[in-house]
């Protein structure tokens, strides 16, 4: 079944992909940006400051989803014996990095007006923190390792040691007293945010998702070149 | 109606810096990755263009080799 995934054969798609993508990133960027900054209520506690969550949360979103998404490839890789799916997971990395230190730069600009202060050692920036130092020596480790054998090695440990960082993150709004309130939203059970401020985060947060995805197929094209130019070398 | 946009009961400083640091360092991520592309394509060229008749026969075989080269990635 992986075969179908094989860089050789996928290549055709990827090369391709980026311009629609990046043409449908910018008709929901566009729309997400309306909603969010024009058409969505101030709230009558935070008043208009509450519009920093339309970047805030899909940032801290995507970035978590992103390092899950490492971790588990990661792990696949090695269970499956597929060099294809580290090199999905090291073409991610970069965009979730981005994501993590946008969600730490917003969210330091919002605490600013809500508590006062632009940082505080609280449970959830703190782990979101730690989240950005996993992300940055995942990226170090295949910048420094020569070793093809190694790289794998050490990064799937890093990815495994950061995945426990995870559900502390989500967590630990409940686990501790922070600064942040509780989930507005919830999967499993009714959400407390209102429908017309769960909309703007919604279209943010499918703008982020296409961005990601842009910035993954990008990197994803320039590594299998990476790969073909090795290839040229061997001939 | 602009003022009111910019300056959003006195939050707009802090509401217009997050959306900007956003568009800023998606901005910033992308001409990153572009110039990686275009970098790594470049050298992909120039090796190519210097294989000899018989190595330039083999590369050839791989499909893949001529969709780098067609550059498809247009973005």
């Amino acid at each position: 079944m992986f075969k179908l995934f094989e860089p050789n054969k996928i290549f055709s798609i990827t090369s391709k992909a980026p311009k629609y993508v990046m043409v449908l990133f910018i008709l929901v960027l566009s729309i997400g940006l309306v909603e969010a900054l024009i058409l969505s209520p101030e709230d009558y506690k935070q008043s208009h400051s509450v519009r920093i969550m339309y970047v805030h949360v899909p940032a801290a979103w995507i970035s978590l989803g992103i390092f899950s998404s490492i971790t588990l490839l990661s792990l696949s890789g090695y269970i499956f014996r597929n060099k294809n799916f580290f090199l999905i997971a090291k073409s991610l990395a970069p965009s979730g990095l981005v994501f993590n230190i946008i969600a730490l730069v917003t969210g330091s600009i919002w605490g600013k007006p809500t508590w006062g202060t632009w940082w505080a050692w609280d449970a959830r920036i703190t782990s979101m923190l730690i989240l950005a130092i996993f992300y940055l020596l995942y990226l170090i480790a295949w910048r420094i390792y020569e070793d093809k054998e190694q790289v794998l090695k050490i990064t799937t440990l890093i990815t495994i040691f950061g995945i426990i960082n995870i559900p502390i993150i989500k967590y630990s709004v409940d686990w501790w007293n922070t600064l942040h309130q509780p989930a507005s939203i919830n999967i499993m059970s009714n959400s407390s945010i209102h429908s017309s401020m769960l909309l703007p985060l919604m279209i943010m947060t499918a703008a982020f998702a296409l961005f990601s995805l842009l910035i993954f197929l990008m990197k994803y094209n320039t590594e299998l070149i990476k790969l073909k130019n090795k290839g040229l070398d061997r001939l | 109606m602009i003022n009111e946009l910019l300056n959003m009961n006195g939050y707009g400083l802090y509401v217009w810096s997050a959306f900007s640091f956003t568009l800023l360092s998606f901005l910033t991520l992308y001409y990153v990755a572009k110039v990686q592309y275009i970098r790594e394509r470049n050298k992909f060229i120039a090796k190519y263009g210097s294989l000899d008749a018989q190595k330039a026969k083999v590369a050839r075989t791989q499909t893949i080799n001529q969709e780098i080269l067609s550059g498809s990635q247009s973005i």
